[in-house]
């Protein structure tokens, strides 16, 4: 681990000054200090925000949920409202890493996580998202658990989060402070597609920090439900995942939100997915049919072409027992 | 690097801004086991080295240095947490719980004696870890089956296979309470 | 003169369990002798060349850095003679060699781990580097092929009614035990004094002495707790001598702990196989013929072999078999000794293609194995010292619920799954070496015994506290037993599942020599109340003579000793071990019952239950073997589900050294395991009547669950591990 100093961030201005100097953010820190060991993460500084009133769980004047991006993943996983809400934020959540790391790391941190990419993660080994230019190691090398869609020539890491399929799912919105202001950004546009700069990975700004992630209100009742496929029953991540809401009224599918984990560069929305759903009534032949198109423009590498298929039962079954048949 | 043959030195971006300089350190304090403790150290020193090396409490366990197997469990203000990716500069007030403080004097923890009961240790390398996040699942409540607390339980790795005993033993614990 | 049987046999807990769940049990790494430093090694990023450059400055520069060595300034150690396996060990910073990737080049001391760390970062290392090759399934073998024949199965396979060919595959797996490699190094003048985690504390005293030309009476080995090992500790690694190197280079005590990382590439693994298997049989499902064609991954430098074997000569009945074993050499480091070594990977092959036949001839697998029962060892023409194969299967079956099974592949729902119930057929040889153990009954009425052995996990602390203590005739709680220290007496490795037998036989041997001499005080002293008896008519119970047909007459070792002035008495206990050629075929064996769920739409195994009977003779203390059985399932498991380790052939890089992508069984992988001992005895096998039992418990587990998934789906995979891209 390369030395660096540390400050404490008594309040929201402090941090963002020092984020501002180029302090780097640390909340959580599963990932951060796992990847400094590494020599992957090299901060010269940290700024240590784990005090800013970041901690709450509100209900939006709209019906929405706000979740503070300090909130710990086990908290919020554990949160009446959440569980009351959103299942789907809640499975994906208690899905994810170990009892132990859910009670350290935070909800902005899981969305900030970096990717498991086994050749990101080894100094030696040729990364562009590391280091831009060196070249794509996992391109022709092994490459089991990298993506299949929002691939680039030059990356196809894996976006690790199963709590950033949930929220993208549900059309979740991140909120940032910086120097300049705050703003909100949809997570899908926040979160970054590699094309020939996987280094960036997130649209922020200098010195900008999340503070919370926003979930929309949707119409009720919601059925929501997430599902994670790996080799372990647990302590993985995924191979393949689905996120899946559904507002079903009059034996109708009025709304429809689905979204895949374990296979993009980011968390992959199905929009074709959730346009075939939407106005039809649940059957087992429906799920099939809107399943059908959950990979489409995947572009598989050598050793993962199992995942377009795997992906589309995925999302079937997960349709399927979310949504019943009515 | 991609295909066979490379020459000259592995990749590393520019660096070493700091190279040669004394490595940042903080003055720390912190409560282990009931025992306040002020340290100046490294800043880049994990609680789990902190505990091992400076504090010759070394119980706690490191097995991957990477928060993949539990050995280095601990509790920090109460909750289970992996001590490897923990940075002891950032537990200023923090109160640490590790395996060497769960035993009242000579009477061990329930747990601890449910681990012997149930011999839920072979090696006893991750056993330590064991025990402090089975403590933490007891108080977090995911002790409602045997299924719940495997899942709960799954943080912490076990390789010689203890598995099911460690389950019985952190379900004859909570069972206690 | 027969001592009553108290401690052996009974399910007494472990002796150390208070100090292992206080933290309080001290691992290699948990040592921090008087100003210690620490050594973090820089391994290669190339997988094959050499070394032209190691530029250390930026991390010599570091505050705190004393030493970085590498084979440009280590001091040149004598040469050694490799004993197994041949070939040229790997030396400490000998030459400019890169012979895998992962293979230490340089080594940072500092004075702290932090610095160590981060001045090992800073290390610049360049490289001529050569195209390595490191994929079994392209590479040509080499140097002599090992072969078995007995009768001619080619023909006899030409002519068999009933023909089965597969070639089956199993991948590189980690023994990834909890606690990494470590070792910490002190020189006291030219004394060296090594808290190792070892498998064998007198073996490291040895490897050192020949590593840096010094009398072994200077080395001192001590390890007395060993973090998991599955034999991966049983081998003197460079890194340990690394770390005795950076100690005396620096002049301090050096501690040296492998990363998870480099315990890929650093100690051994269990070599990928590819095994070609021919089957031939009559209608009825007598086997007649087999052949084996074995190819396995070794180093180039070393040419590492195991009893891979073995199983398919002599597991069944078969009077014409031929077998070759070809070792191919690749650009990696050497394999070594993992659990069941040889056994666990040859009898997924041979317990595949008898469920396989089972079904093609509609035969129950357990019926089928029971018509090819041999009556005697065929590959030896040794009888059979003990053999309750028939037995595991009954009782196994019987407790397994086997006749629930249905033999018809997929008739089995649950609602997304499918179940399915196999089994299998393990086996493991009793392995005995020469062993001694010190046994001292003191004034107080306690007893220490002491051997150089290890425990890595199997209690051995415990069962040799058994052993004493009903020897003896003391209770448990009179009985210390130490071990891991070179200084005493001399035991072998801690492996092979020999411990029990070499070590316990010594023990029983002093043990039975100290409470002869005791009667033999006793019935000479005219002061005793046994004064004049005949010794065979003495036992001892709880540390008290008596005569066994009037227990009121007697007195206790403490009264005994101390009317005679003794402080203890003490007698060295020794076994000698197996001594020219074996007159019997001595193995233990098992029978694994498996039942899984398949949800073969997403490609998913779990495993629901398991069941292993098995036939290890005499079992010492049955809570320590039923925990060593049931951890061999969870091996097992992982065998067969999940582990495989992977390399980028294209540098030879291991591409998930790590624990999170090198997957192990989690809590919540572990379904209903239950295990179940055949009684019995075998004092063919050694004075105290085991045959074993660590390594047995996880032969056959693989197995019995890629029969149960062909059960439940199906598919036969002939691939470990079984994968979700495999089956859907």
């Amino acid at each position: 681990m390369h030395p660096f100093t540390y400050t404490k961030a008594a309040d929201m201005r402090e941090a963002l000054s020092a984020g501002r100097r180029g302090g780097r953010y640390i909340a959580g820190g599963t990932t951060l200090v796992d990847l400094m060991r590494e020599t992957v993460e090299r901060p010269g500084s940290l700024v240590d925000i784990s005090t800013l009133p970041l901690r709450e769980v509100t209900v939006t004047e709209r019906g929405g949920l706000r979740i503070g991006a300090l909130v710990s993943m086990a908290e919020a996983g554990a949160h009446p409202k959440v569980r009351a809400l959103y299942p789907v934020i809640c499975e994906a959540l208690e899905l994810s890493a170990s009892a132990q790391l859910r009670n350290m790391a935070t909800i902005g941190g899981n969305i900030m996580q970096r990717t498991r990419c086994t050749y990101f993660r080894d100094v030696t080994a040729a990364c562009n998202k590391r280091d831009p230019g060196s070249g794509c190691a996992a391109l022709q090398g092994y490459n089991r658990n990298h993506a299949i869609l929002g691939t680039s020539d030059s990356c196809v890491a894996t976006h690790p989060s199963d709590l950033a399929v949930a929220l993208a799912a549900l059309d979740s919105t991140v909120r940032l402070l910086g120097p300049d202001g705050e703003r909100t950004l949809p997570l899908v546009d926040f979160l970054l597609k590699p094309g020939s700069t996987p280094n960036r990975e997130q649209a922020l700004r200098k010195g900008e920090l999340i503070t919370a992630v926003e979930i929309p209100a949707l119409p009720r009742p919601l059925k929501s439900g997430y599902l994670k496929v790996r080799d372990r029953q647990s302590y993985e991540f995924a191979l393949t995942s689905a996120a899946v809401a559904l507002h079903v009224r009059g034996g109708v599918i009025r709304e429809a939100k689905v979204a895949a984990g374990g296979v993009g560069t980011v968390p992959w929305k199905l929009p074709t997915v959730e346009r075939h759903l939407i106005g039809e009534r649940p059957s087992h032949r429906l799920w099939a049919e809107a399943a059908e198109h959950a990979a489409d423009g995947a572009h598989p590498l050598t050793h993962n072409g199992f995942k377009a298929e795997l992906l589309k039962r995925t999302v079937e079954r997960r349709l399927r027992t979310v949504g019943g048949t009515a | 690097m991609v295909g066979g043959v490379v020459t000259g030195p592995p990749v590393h971006a520019a660096e070493d801004a700091v190279a040669a300089e004394v490595p940042p350190g903080s003055r720390v304090s912190l409560t282990v086991n009931g025992v306040r403790r002020t340290v100046t150290i490294d800043n880049r020193t994990s609680l789990l080295d902190l505990l091992r090396e400076h504090f010759g409490l070394t119980g706690s366990k490191k097995g991957c240095n990477a928060g993949a197997c539990g050995a280095c469990t601990v509790l920090v203000d109460g909750r289970r947490v992996n001590s490897c990716l923990t940075l002891a500069v950032r537990l200023e007030g923090a109160e640490v719980t590790t395996i060497e403080g769960l035993a009242k004097g000579d009477r061990l923890h329930p747990l601890q004696q449910a681990f012997i009961d149930q011999d839920a240790f072979q090696c006893g390398f991750c056993t330590p870890g064991q025990i402090v996040s089975g403590v933490g699942c007891i108080q977090e409540g995911h002790t409602g089956s045997a299924e719940e607390i495997r899942e709960w339980m799954s943080g912490n790795l076990c390789r010689c296979g203890c598995y099911v005993k460690i389950e019985r033993a952190v379900e004859q614990a909570a069972g206690r309470k | 003169m027969s001592q009553p049987q108290a401690a052996v046999g009974a399910a007494v807990p472990r002796v150390d369990a208070r100090l292992r769940v206080t933290g309080q049990a001290k691992y290699a790494a948990d040592n921090s002798p008087d100003g210690v430093v620490h050594a973090v090694i820089v391994e290669s990023s190339v997988g094959r060349g050499r070394v032209t450059g190691i530029d250390a400055r930026a991390a010599e520069a570091q505050p705190g850095v004393l030493k970085v060595i590498s084979h440009l300034n280590a001091p040149k150690l004598p040469p050694v003679e490799g004993r197994f396996p041949p070939g040229k060990p790997l030396r400490a910073f000998q030459d400019d060699r890169v012979r895998f990737f992962g293979q230490p080049v340089a080594v940072a001391v500092a004075t702290t781990l932090e610095i160590a760390q981060h001045a090992a970062s800073l290390m610049k290392v360049s490289y001529d580097a050569e195209i390595s090759l490191t994929d079994l399934s392209v590479a040509d073998a080499a140097g002599e092929t090992q072969t078995y024949a007995r009768g001619d199965a080619d023909r006899a396979l030409e002519a068999a009614a009933v023909r089965l060919e597969s070639t089956y595959r199993t991948a590189r797996n980690h023994h990834n035990p909890m606690e990494p490699a470590g070792i910490v190094a002190r020189w006291d003048g030219d004394r060296l004094t090594v808290w190792e985690k070892t498998q064998w504390v007198q073996g490291t005293v040895f490897n050192l002495s020949g590593e840096f030309g010094m009398p072994p009476d200077r080395i001192r080995v001590i390890s007395p707790f060993v973090g998991g090992a599955f034999g991966n500790a049983a081998r003197t690694w460079v890194h340990s001598v690394i770390a005795a190197m950076a100690a005396r280079e620096v002049e301090r005590p050096v501690k040296l702990v492998l990363t998870r990382r480099q315990m890929y590439f650093a100690v051994g693994y269990r070599p990928a196989y590819e095994y070609g298997l021919r089957l031939g049989s009559d209608r009825r499902g007598r086997l007649t013929a087999s052949t084996h064609d074995v190819r396995a991954e070794s180093s180039r430098y070393e040419t590492y072999s195991e009893s891979v074997l073995v199983p398919g000569r002599m597991l069944y009945s078969t009077p014409n078999v031929r077998q070759a074993y070809d070792h191919v050499p690749l650009d990696v480091s050497t394999p070594w000794f993992m659990r069941g070594p040889g056994y666990s990977s040859g009898a997924y092959p041979v317990e595949s293609a008898m469920d396989e036949l089972a079904h093609e001839l509609g035969v129950d697998p357990i019926e089928l194995r029971l018509r090819n029962e041999p009556a005697d060892d065929e590959s030896s023409s040794l009888p059979f010292s003990t053999r309750r194969l028939r037995e595991c299967y009954r009782a196994g079956a019987r407790e397994f619920g086997w006749h629930r099974r249905n033999p018809k592949p997929r008739s089995t729902r649950d609602g997304d799954w499918l179940i399915g119930m196999g089994m299998a057929a393990g086996v493991y040889d009793t392995m005995r070496s020469q062993a001694q153990a010190s046994v001292r009954l003191d004034a107080d009425g306690t007893a220490l015994v002491q051997s150089a052995t290890s425990d890595m996990g199997p209690g051995t602390a415990t069962s040799m506290s058994q052993v004493a203590a009903d020897a003896l005739g003391l209770t448990m709680r009179q009985v210390v037993f130490r071990l891991g220290d070179s200084l005493m007496p001399p035991a072998p490795v801690h492996a092979g599942s020999q411990t029990m037998a070499s070590v316990g036989s010594a023990v029983q041997d002093g043990c039975d020599n100290l409470r002869k001499q005791a009667i033999t005080l006793a019935v000479n002293d005219e002061g005793s109340p046994l004064y004049g008896a005949d010794s065979a008519d003495i036992v001892i119970r709880g540390g008290r003579l008596s005569l066994k047909d009037e227990p009121t007459r007697g007195e206790t070792y403490r009264r005994l000793l101390a009317r005679n002035e003794r402080t203890h008495l003490e007698v060295l206990g020794s076994y000698a071990g197996p001594s020219g050629p074996e007159k019997f075929s001595l193995y233990a064996y098992a029978a694994i019952f498996a039942e899984v769920a398949v949800d073969a739409r997403l490609g998913l195994v779990r495993v629901r239950r398991m069941l292993g009977a098995y036939d290890a003779a005499r079992i010492v203390n049955p809570r320590l073997a039923d925990s060593q059985a049931i951890g061999a399932m969870t091996g097992g498991i992982g065998q067969a589900l999940l582990e495989h380790t992977v390399t980028d052939h294209r540098d030879g890089r291991i591409v998930n050294a790590n624990l999170a992508d090198y997957l192990v069984p989690t809590h919540a992988d572990m379904p209903d395991l239950k295990a179940i001992f055949i009684d019995g005895q075998d004092y063919e096998a050694d004075p105290i009547g085991v045959k074993g039992l660590g390594e047995v418990v996880i032969v056959g587990v693989a197995p019995a669950i890629a029969n149960a998934v062909f059960n439940a789906t199906g598919r036969r995979i002939r691939e470990l591990p079984i994968t979700a891209e495999a089956l859907l």
